[in-house]
């Protein structure tokens, strides 16, 4: 076989075309959605106006991040079936997010979930707490799509690495400032449709190659670097990682704030079912199509190729693109691919001003009294004190290793936002004091046991020993937060929220009462 | 909607809403076990039997790769259960149950 040279790092006309069309149609629908954004309604969640289809596509956008695209093909271009065994973690967590969370999160809650977990619990305490949880998981979550659009311009066009993100956070500024859930919504959508009909027809060209056949891809797979590609390799040794990181993947994904947010952007929880149910369609969908994009890349371009442009092997997708595409569909894929980080970006920024705005300064400052121009005029503060927050993230972990931030934000997901929310809404004798102490024990737990963990003690600060023996803390963490929370709760009292607990059945279950 | 407070613990405690909750409860926590399972089962098979999911089902094609790709779309096939259930079963004692608060 021929050695394939790319033209990766160089300036491509095509893609930076689509990329601009990209934003400027984008920015033409955040025009449209202004004059739709005036109320907090509106600009937390469109009005409730999205349908279960929207919604499920808009979810899929928020959360199939470039990460999982580029990062999962790559890892299956160089380990095979073992970038599997990782994107099925990132899958299974919509199950429960459907049967736990989403509809009496729809029925109880109006903008973000810690209106959930505060909903009969004494306020301040609950949405200090909550939005703790909240920020820490958004400002991980950030960091790390911040300086991937950095370092994949960087790559991609030979651009620097500041200009991406300035613009990356000036975009996105703009769509949630002035077009608010409704515009963010429609960039989800945007996105998902041309990150999903990208993939589809990469997918195509590649098994185009091999007669159509997966078997023939595989046969050729194994042909060139061994049987093990096809089954699994080191990615799950220590069994107690595996879990942990499966406890981190799953339950995180029941608590990330910006794909619990979208859940109040329907009218009501039939649709709140029905845009989980078609996000995991295409999310798993999706998921299918970058493992066989993976092994397309490692047939197709090889390893030498791939880990000669990015040692992570993120490049692998785009050089397959290349490879089968020719340059204009590199472009395009790789346009999308920053586009994607975009979307996913502009949902965290949202999630995170609502928290700011919503929980703490309404619902804490203003002890739940402010007034409907007042709470947008502070949400829209908020989108730039955010905005701007993502933008020096960026600058500041420039060319810093930032891997394991995803695997935080998700372990603090798990350990503090999903606890709260599931004892919340099954719990009746749950308390302000029991929720408060199970999110700071499980956000704390996180962030120190990660620091001394092998993911960052070894790896990042150079020890030669651990001190948590796992990578990542869910396992552990998670488990404390609900134990904490179960042991305070029964050691204090608080027979108004018990009280309250039987009401709610009526709106948790029949939705009576819902907003 | 007026409804008072008498209405509002009548249906409380009425059995058809209980068996209500009861039965939403059982669902949705049987669906997630068998997720769990099935997600837990699949990841210690591969850490204490990787070449369970090794083993040949044709000259360059292990059984690993069927079952992977699989549980991706059982867990789809899952969500799609629920959403049958809820909108047909749990949907129409809903309805039920808020045409007697809304005659009150």
């Amino acid at each position: 076989m021929e050695t394939f040279q790319t033209t990766l790092g160089q300036a491509n006309p095509a893609s930076i075309a689509i990329f601009f069309t990209f934003v400027a149609i984008t920015l033409g629908i955040t025009y449209w959605a202004a004059k739709r954004t005036k109320t907090t309604s509106e600009f937390y969640a469109a009005d409730r106006s999205i349908s279960g289809f929207q919604n499920g596509l808009a979810l899929s956008g928020d959360y199939m991040s470039a990460a999982s695209f580029l990062g999962i093909a790559g890892m299956v271009a160089l380990k095979g079936y073992d970038g599997l065994i990782y994107s099925i973690g990132f899958l299974v967590g919509w199950p429960l997010v459907m049967f736990l969370i989403a509809e009496p999160l729809r029925n109880l809650g109006k903008f973000t979930f810690a209106d959930v977990v505060a909903f009969r619990l004494r306020q301040k305490p609950v949405r200090i707490a909550s939005s703790v949880g909240s920020l820490m998981t958004i400002v991980f979550y950030l960091i790390a799509q911040m300086v991937g659009a950095g370092s994949l311009v960087q790559i991609l066009f030979g651009l620097p690495y500041e200009f991406a993100v300035i613009i990356v956070g000036l975009v996105m500024i703009a769509y949630v400032t002035f077009g608010g859930m409704l515009a963010t919504t429609w960039v989800q959508i945007i996105k998902a449709v041309l990150l999903i009909g990208g993939a589809t027809f990469l997918v195509i060209i590649t098994l185009a190659q091999f007669g159509f056949s997966p078997v023939e891809l595989f046969r050729q797979a194994s042909m060139k670097y061994g049987d093990a590609v096809l089954s699994p390799g080191g990615f799950v040794t220590n069994p107690w990682d595996a879990i942990s990181l499966g406890i981190a993947l799953i339950l995180g994904t029941a608590g990330l704030p910006h794909i619990l947010m979208r859940f109040f952007t329907v009218p009501d929880a039939k649709q709140a079912r029905k845009s989980v149910f078609v996000a995991t369609g295409f999310i798993g969908y999706f998921y299918i199509l970058t493992f066989v994009i993976g092994f397309g890349a490692m047939v197709l371009v090889g390893h030498d190729t791939i880990l000669g442009v990015d040692k992570g092997g993120n490049m692998a997708a785009l050089l397959l693109s290349e490879s089968v595409g020719g340059q204009f569909f590199l472009g395009f894929i790789a346009a999308v691919a920053f586009a994607t980080i975009l979307a996913v970006v502009a949902g965290l920024t949202l999630s995170g001003a609502s928290t700011l705005s919503h929980d703490l300064y309404v619902n804490v400052f203003k002890s739940g009294h402010a007034d409907e121009a007042g709470e947008v005029r502070v949400a829209k503060i908020a989108t730039l004190c955010i905005g701007a927050l993502a933008i020096i993230l960026g600058l500041v972990f420039k060319g810093q290793n930032v891997a394991f931030t995803v695997g935080l934000a998700f372990a603090i997901a798990a350990s503090a936002n999903f606890p709260s929310l599931v004892m919340s809404i099954l719990w009746k004798k749950y308390t302000t004091k029991g929720a408060v102490a199970s999110i700071v024990t499980g956000a704390g737990l996180a962030v120190v046991l990660i620091v001394l963990s092998p993911t960052v003690w070894v790896d990042i600060i150079g020890n030669e020993a651990p001190i948590f023996p796992l990578k990542n803390p869910a396992l552990f963490s998670m488990s404390a937060s609900f134990l904490v929370g179960i042991v305070v709760s029964l050691f204090t009292r608080e027979p108004d929220a018990a009280d309250k607990f039987e009401d709610e059945k009526l709106r948790t279950y029949l939705g009576v009462g819902a907003e | 909607m007026s409804i008072s407070q008498e209405d509002i613990k009548g249906i409380l405690e009425s059995e058809t809403f209980r068996a209500l909750v009861r039965k939403r409860v059982s669902v949705t926590l049987t669906l997630t076990i068998v997720m769990l399972v099935v997600y837990f089962g699949f990841i210690l098979t591969i850490a204490f039997n990787k070449e369970l999911l090794a083993a040949k089902i044709g000259e360059h094609m292990t059984i690993g790769l069927p079952i992977g790709i699989g549980i991706i779309v059982f867990a789809w096939l899952l969500t799609g259960v629920y959403t049958r259930w809820a909108n047909s079963s749990y949907d129409r004692s809903v309805r039920e149950l808020r045409k007697k608060i809304t005659s009150h």
